[in-house]
């Protein structure tokens, strides 16, 4: 080494030294300008366009860009008013929708009856690739037989007129959900990859820009037809992957707001005089899984014996840290149609004895245990509440094999009906029972969501009626009837519906946590 | 020299094709479907099948393959399934992010650990040796997780020094032009922001940096000490040079080959896959862009992300190799 290259070496280090030294008589975290929210949270989203998608990252956002024709309720799924101040329906078939006036879209344009039938017209005549939501939830596009939209027409300026072909119980709700948002018909002509990076709805904030895997932000849009609202000037989403390090960043006042937080530390946050705990309202079932076609699952009384082994009140009290309730359901009491006159399997291991004795095991059977290998908020710790599920198994002569996959993996293999008995959960959608029982064990989701394979016959004429009743107090019967069928065919080991948790700055108000995990932010200021 | 790079730049052909081969197979042979995964669990398995048609999935593999392949050679990288954007695109931005990162890491891993060695070197069995070595065995064996959840603690928790993560100040955002923050913010100007990005390096830098650095300052030093032994030394010493610049400019220029090899080695696992640190410290970087899109399955993206890294590797071997001559007079490329 020249004295040249000592010097530029010496010089580079002296750089790299000032820079340490100036960080560390820093002023810290910086004063924050109390008008912007930064939300962190685990992910980004996929997309800014939420009819394409089905993941909830992209809802967080999009709920506050975008409104639907109608709303949830600001804390359950009821139906409220939105885009649409009153609607209606004489046969079920034919629903009137009186859309609210004045409301303009980010771009300037008029929302008007008119948008709303193009914003249909886009739907019915993508696919599944393009709209997969739509199909699920309208059974089908333009053409397919199955398809429950007959029409979408305007009636003037602000009404629109909406006729099916066959009733559908769930017809509001699924209006109400997130990705049957109505966009500005000008920015989804310029094409669909071009409208999904620069997404324009009506909502209460508007796009500013989007850095992938780092942040996106949103600014109030200041005609709003919501007077006085959104209270905030600026909205920005963070990625923090580390559940850890987004608690760490909200202690440290860099962020305000973050989702995700793990049951372990709701204690810690308690503690801390700066920060406020909030739990959002509970729409999630996590359970254990029997797949029924494998031996000696394919025997009811195993299944049931199963119910009877294991220790729910010990995994919520070690791993949910409480903050869950224990279910006797395949979805939670907050839905209609929740079966409350169900009598939960206590935990009885002398019973489950002698279920297995009569299902010819008295000496019990050697199992695999598949362990989630994925934190998520029904499940916060796979694969120690599975170590839980094994010590209480062995109690009853079951030698359990705890086996786990990487995420994409497990779901792939659970679903084709390769594991014995699997940890799985669900958050619903759109608050419908239909959106768990359905989804979850009828027969006609075996191969996608039902992973247990289990199907019965009663049980499906119950969930097919049950699509088409409009009648409310009907059809609470149906589901309550098919929840007790569950119940004694025993698929399923239900463990727990959690409280997700989230903790933010004390100052912050007006946050309310919404059911289906997307928080719409208007009404949120710091004080 | 020239015939010397071209040769070398010819042989990368095979070594690259031979890449896109084998991650192409890899990924294809790895469980769980793109569509699948993409769609979420609420997909039918009408929106699966749609989905594997438009992504081409449904043809066999060697079709797919040499589509891909003719993609390449015209330059174009494939399109995200996930998000369905160009990864051509989408790459930069991450890559940027990781490249400033490494960069910073590398500089302070060469600086602490390239001096540490020497001075281990130089007063060979002191107690200055015995703790730079421990610490270098620590550093090497240090989970990096553990290491960067407890510098957010101490220094951004509990004595606010130091941001605790993220690559700029959340609430006054780079504007991006290159994605090189540093460079982005000099060329606007905003030496504040410049001020902010530099701090926010410094945390994730130090934790990279921990274990480059570690394996630097022990290759530094057993490369000294075989040198420093050697004649000319000696003669060096015998003649009353000043032992600073015996060690700082004989001894050294003379064990920096191993080093430099080391370095080039380090800096393209940096490039590669830095994806904890990244994770810890939520960086936007090449590393959870690959990792991230492993998850998804988004083939495309795994395929083209590991290819352009592995370019990288193989090009920071050849400045290596080329450093090699410019320092060594004796090695020749001819």
């Amino acid at each position: 080494m020249n004295k040249k290259r000592m010097w530029s070496a010496a010089l580079l280090l002296l750089l790299v030294l000032s820079t340490v030294l100036a960080a560390c008589g820093g002023e810290g975290s910086s004063g924050s300008t109390k008008d912007t929210l930064v939300f962190g949270r685990g992910g980004d989203s996929t997309s800014l366009d939420p009819s394409r998608v089905t993941e909830g990252e992209t809802f967080k956002v999009t709920v506050n860009l975008y409104e639907t024709l109608l709303n949830f309720g600001k804390e359950d799924t009821t139906i409220q008013p939105g885009l649409a101040k009153e609607w209606n329906t004489d046969d079920g078939l034919t629903y009137t929708f009186k859309l609210q006036e004045g409301v303009k879209f980010h771009d300037g344009t008029d929302f008007n009856a008119e948008a709303v039938v193009k914003n249909f017209e886009r739907w019915a005549n993508g696919d599944a690739d393009k709209f997969p939501y739509y199909k699920s939830m309208f059974g089908g596009f333009k053409d397919d037989e199955e398809h429950v939209i007959e029409s979408v027409t305007a009636d003037g300026d602000h009404t629109v007129i909406i006729k099916l072909k066959r009733a559908q119980a769930p017809f509001l709700k699924n209006i109400a959900m997130s990705m049957f948002a109505i966009a500005s018909p000008t920015a989804f002509e310029k094409g669909d990859d071009q409208f999904e990076r620069n997404p324009v709805g009506t909502g209460p904030f508007k796009f500013v820009n989007w850095k992938p895997n780092e942040s996106i932000t949103i600014e109030k849009f200041d005609e709003y037809w919501q007077k006085g609202l959104p209270k905030l000037d600026k909205v920005i989403f963070r990625s923090y992957p580390d559940n850890s390090a987004r608690l760490n960043a909200l202690i440290a006042g860099e962020i305000d707001l973050a989702d995700g937080i793990n049951p372990a530390d709701g204690e810690k946050i308690e503690g801390n005089a700066d920060l406020q705990l909030i739990e959002r309202p509970s729409m999630n079932v996590g359970y254990l899984g029997l797949t029924v076609t494998r031996p000696p699952f394919d025997k009811k009384e195993v299944r049931q014996a199963m119910n009877y082994a294991i220790d729910k009140k010990t995994i919520i009290e070690s791993f949910f840290e409480g903050r869950a309730n224990s279910a006797k359901n395949p979805m939670p009491p907050s839905i209609s149609g929740y079966n409350d006159d169900i009598e939960e399997y206590e935990y009885n291991p002398e019973k489950a004895k002698e279920l297995l004795a009569k299902a010819g095991y008295p000496d019990g059977f050697e199992m695999e245990l598949w362990a989630m290998p994925v934190p998520r908020p029904y499940m916060p710790d796979g694969a120690k509440v599975a170590e839980v599920i094994q010590s209480n198994l062995a109690e009853i002569g079951v030698k359990a094999k705890i086996v786990s996959f990487e995420w994409p993996t497990y779901l792939d293999k659970a679903s084709k009906g390769e594991a014995d008995a699997f940890m799985l959960g669900w958050t619903g959608d759109n608050g419908d029972a239909d959106n768990f029982l359905y989804v979850l064990l009828d027969e006609d989701n075996i191969g996608s969501n039902n992973y247990t394979y289990f199907k019965n016959d009663e049980m499906h004429k119950l969930f097919i009626d049950a699509q088409t009743e409009v009648d409310e107090d009907k059809r609470i019967e149906l589901y309550k009837k098919a929840q007790e069928i569950i119940h004694e065919e025993a698929p399923w080991v239900p463990i727990a519906h959690s409280t997700p948790l989230l903790a933010a700055s004390k100052d912050l108000t007006g946050f309310v946590p919404h059911p289906t995990g997307s928080d719409l932010l208007s009404n949120v200021e710091f004080k | 020299m020239l015939s010397y790079i071209g040769k070398r730049l010819l042989q990368l052909i095979p070594v690259l094709l031979g890449m896109v081969f084998i991650v192409f197979m890899m990924v294809r042979a790895i469980p769980g479907n793109p569509a699948q995964v993409i769609l979420g669990q609420q997909a039918s398995p009408e929106a699966i099948a749609a989905m594997n048609a438009r992504l081409g999935l449904d043809q066999p593999w060697f079709i797919q393959f040499f589509k891909y392949l003719g993609g390449i050679l015209q330059g174009n990288l494939g399109e995200s399934m996930r998000t369905r954007l160009p990864v051509a695109d989408e790459i930069w931005p991450h890559l940027a992010a990781t490249m400033e990162l490494a960069f910073f890491a590398m500089i302070i891993a060469i600086i602490v650990g390239v001096n540490a060695g020497i001075v281990s070197a130089w007063f060979q069995n002191s107690w200055f040796d015995y703790i730079a070595m421990i610490l270098a065995l620590v550093g090497v064996s240090m989970p990096i997780f553990w290491l960067g959840l407890l510098g957010q603690w101490a220094f951004a928790i509990e004595f606010s020094w130091l941001p605790t993560a993220g690559r700029e100040q959340v609430r006054d955002p780079v504007h991006a032009i290159t994605n090189l923050y540093i460079i982005d913010t000099i060329i606007q100007g905003r030496f504040d922001q410049l001020y902010q990005v530099l701090r926010h390096l410094i945390l994730p830098g130090i934790a990279l940096a921990t274990i480059p650095m570690a394996i630097i300052a022990r290759m530094t030093r057993s490369s000294m000490l075989e040198v420093m032994r050697s004649d000319y030394i000696r003669t060096a010493r015998a003649k009353g040079q000043k032992m600073f610049w015996v060690v700082y400019k004989h001894a050294f220029k003379n064990a920096v080959i191993p080093v430099l090899t080391i370095i080039g080695l380090q800096m393209g696992m940096l490039l590669g896959g830095a994806i904890l640190t990244e994770t810890i410290f939520a960086w936007p970087g090449i590393g959870r862009y690959i990792y991230d899109a492993i998850n998804f399955r988004d083939y495309p993206v795994i395929q083209s992300a590991i290819l352009v890294v592995a370019f990288i590797f193989v090009m920071i071997n050849l400045i290596v190799d080329l450093l090699y001559s410019l320092i060594d007079s004796r090695i020749k490329y001819d």
